[in-house]
């Protein structure tokens, strides 16, 4: 066992400068020059502020934005230095009590079918998309907030709805980032 | 479940094959000390860290040798990664100043990275600087990925050689793992990832300032280096507290493909370097599809349970036809997260891109299944390719019953020895899985961690233990295991779901290795067939059921009833 000692010492000591020190370090300095925007988190400015990233969702709770969907991070959701999902497990009570309200909420404004992504909780409580269903359902409420016609919105949203990679790996979406801020450039911003 | 899904898992899975046969085939060409692409590169290095590190490159080592040096090795990165936390306040690259971490959490963390497990009882952006992800985190994903992978050459080598004491030399298996199999790869995943989005800085977090007007602070880090590695080396252990859920770790579909694809991918080759290195490719195929037939029922139990959904949630006037949506991400789709929930516990990964703990009953029995089973699908890197060979010789022995003829797996007999180790390797898990679990259920400060009560709330203990034992990493992540109890408990299931089961599975490889190879004979259970893959499916399902059933039975399963019968906790 001994004799283990110096090898065991010396391979972690090499190894750890090798793949913990030199190896991060050098593929650090090498994506910062060569993709720099998704090395730093694919950042999103608007008039030379930072409003976000086009990966992380933030969010939107006033009436004549899209929101998205019910979010465990952090105290008030959304929170991208705090990741989490909801952990609730199927037959939880606290799990069905936050359903009803939202599900509720969502009836209110005029809902019929309620999409199951409009009610969950995401697993990184970050998730930046949702799904065309539930964002058809809240072109109307935007519509009126904003006093144009639903048409308008509905085409924006139209535009923004991302297929799945290829045409068949993973789901359509919609990034409500991305498609608030289309909101804003097309119909002015602020939305009461 | 839809056509278009089982499209894509198809196109994954053939993706993984395509890829895995070369890899095997070169992977035994390094570990056989061949030439290849990197050698100009690499040698010259390895030269001198054996002349640094006092290793004779000529020297071979027995079992108990080889043993020993693994084991110098795993306390050795122990010391050092335990130390990294520890001081973390006072060491550099620390740029959102966290305090150290506790003595608990430490232990159960460096047992966690060490055993391949990278069980996360800590939130990865809340706890951890920069520079014990890099220089701890990622380098133990590095060597116990390698530490694996050299464990099964020198199980594989047993079969391979003649009537031979040594089984290769535990140093040099290691260091050319790592130079010439992990790091190279790493750098092309890593690639993949960052050209996807995956961030790579230095900086802790940036802030922004929202549409709506509120600050948001958004965590950063060197993470696509980190991510490359964790997914290849089957280790799991996340930048962040939501692991492979999280945009920044895995932005969008094409990064969850290449996610999926990098943490099968060496586990898959593998078994093609088993079948180059004993000079009978067909006995790796053998092993590849009974593994391959478990994983692809694990996939499809997951994602017909998850597009059902939940009754209750459609109850409340839910739309059923998203499925279960609670806990996933939209950009993934219900196909691909089913494949990923079944492919990391078949798999010793334990990255998630769901949060487990809210999976329907029985999509959640899977992975737990899947586990219990030995984590053999194709399991760990490493790993599983030598859990699976002492299944194979369970096989064997329970066909020679069977028969009445003594057994023998690739032309070396199985004899008292032999099986008395493979049970001592096997008992030991479910013991601690299941005894720890019994106490944990009664005792009121680990109670008190539970997020969801009635049955639920044992499936999160269950699963909690299974995962320590089978190195796995993955949770229901719902329980708050930063206890004293938890971290203790689990933290010493981990050493002992990896080492008590090394040291009998490589004591039987001593043996095996120095038996004579016996030529093929017409009463020789030829071990390449369809009747052995059946046979081996066979005794995996029967071990792991009967073993696991009772407490599956008052957990996830008697959860399913309840849930189709409407009743919350």
């Amino acid at each position: 066992m001994l004799s283990h000692f110096r090898p065991a010492i010396t391979m972690v000591l090499f190894f750890t400068l090798l793949t913990g020190i030199l190896y991060p370090l050098a593929f650090t300095a090498v994506a910062q020059f060569a993709v720099p925007s998704q090395a730093n988190g694919s950042l999103i400015s608007r008039n030379g502020i930072t409003v976000g990233s086009a990966l992380i969702g933030q969010n939107f709770m006033r009436d004549g934005y899209f929101h998205g969907r019910p979010s465990a991070a952090g105290q008030k959701g959304y929170d991208a230095s705090a990741s989490s999902g909801s952990n609730y497990g199927p037959t939880s009570k606290m799990l069905l009590e936050r359903v009803d309200a939202d599900v509720e909420k969502l009836r209110k404004e005029g809902a019929a079918i309620i999409p199951a992504d409009a009610v969950t909780a995401s697993a990184s409580g970050l998730d930046p998309d949702i799904s065309p269903a539930f964002a058809g359902l809240q072109v109307e409420r935007i519509a009126a907030a904003r006093h144009v016609a639903a048409e308008r919105v509905r085409k924006i949203l139209d535009k923004h709805i991302e297929k799945p990679f290829l045409g068949f790996i993973g789901e359509p979406r919609v990034n409500v980032l991305k498609l608030n801020l289309a909101l804003d450039a097309n119909l002015g911003s602020g939305a009461g | 479940m839809t056509a278009v899904g089982w499209f894509q898992i198809g196109v994954l899975l053939l993706a993984v094959c395509v890829a895995a046969r070369p890899l095997g085939r070169y992977i035994a060409r390094v570990l056989q000390g061949k030439r290849t692409l990197l050698t100009r590169i690499v040698a010259p290095v390895e030269t001198r860290l054996y002349a640094i590190a006092g290793v004779d490159a000529k020297h071979e080592q027995s079992w108990l040798d080889y043993t020993a040096a693994m084991l110098a090795f795993s306390a050795a990165g122990f010391i050092i990664l335990y130390a990294l936390m520890r001081f973390q306040a006072i060491l550099p690259i620390n740029p959102q100043g966290f305090p150290a971490v506790a003595p608990d959490l430490s232990f159960n963390t460096a047992v966690s990275f060490v055993t391949n497990t990278n069980w996360q009882a800590y939130g990865g952006e809340t706890t951890m600087s920069h520079l014990v992800q890099m220089a701890g985190f990622t380098v133990q994903n590095f060597l116990s990925a390698a530490t694996g992978i050299a464990l099964a050459a020198a199980v594989t080598r047993a079969f391979a050689r003649n009537a031979v004491g040594t089984l290769g030399n535990f140093w040099i298996d290691l260091t050319r793992i790592t130079l010439y199999v992990l790091l190279p790869l790493s750098i092309i995943v890593a690639i993949g990832f960052l050209i996807s989005g995956v961030p790579q800085t230095l900086l802790g977090s940036t802030d922004a300032t929202t549409v709506e007007g509120a600050k948001q602070t958004i965590s950063l880090g060197p993470v696509a280096s980190q991510e490359a590695i964790k997914q290849l080396g089957t280790n799991g252990g996340g930048f962040f507290n939501a692991n492979a859920a999280h945009p920044f770790e895995n932005p969008n579909a094409w990064s969850n493909m290449l996610s999926i694809w990098s943490m099968l991918l060496i586990s898959t080759a593998l078994t093609f370097t088993f079948g180059e290195m004993v000079g009978d490719s067909r006995q790796g195929y053998a092993l590849l599809a009974a593994m391959g037939i478990l994983l692809l029922a694990g996939v499809g139990a997951v994602y017909a349970a998850e597009t059902a959904g939940n009754p209750i949630l459609a109850h409340a006037g839910v739309d059923v036809a998203g499925g279960n949506m609670e806990g996933k991400e939209i950009r993934f789709g219900q196909a691909l997260t089913a494949f990923y929930v079944a492919a990391t516990t078949g798999l010793s990964c334990g990255a998630v891109n769901a949060m487990h703990d809210s999976l329907t009953p029985l999509g959640g029995l899977v992975p737990l299944f899947l586990i219990h089973l030995g984590e053999i699908l194709p399991g760990g890197v490493g790993s599983g390719l030598y859990g699976m060979i002492v299944m194979a010789i369970l096989a064997v022995f329970i066909a020679g019953l069977m028969v009445g003829r003594s057994p023998e797996y690739l032309g070396k007999k199985i004899e008292a020895r032999e099986m008395k180790l493979a049970v001592l390797a096997l008992i030991i898990l479910p013991l601690f899985i299941l005894g720890c679990s019994a106490i944990a259920a009664v005792l009121p400060s680990a109670l008190a961690g539970l997020n969801n009560a009635g049955p639920h709330g044992l499936s999160e203990i269950l699963y909690a233990y299974t995962s320590a034992a089978g190195n796995n990493g993955s949770a229901f992540a719902g329980l708050n295991a930063n206890t004293t109890w938890y971290n203790t408990t689990l933290g010493v299931t981990m050493l002992v779901g990896r080492f008590a089961f090394i040291v009998p599975v490589m004591a039987i490889a001593g043996s095996i290795a120095a038996k004579r190879k016996l030529p093929p004979s017409s009463g020789t259970f030829p071990t390449h067939g369809g009747l052995f893959v059946g046979l081996l499916v066979g005794v995996i399902l029967i071990l792991g059921g009967l073993q696991y059933f009772p407490s599956l039975a008052l957990g996830p399963i008697v959860e399913h009833f309840l849930m189709t019968a409407g009743k919350t906790f």
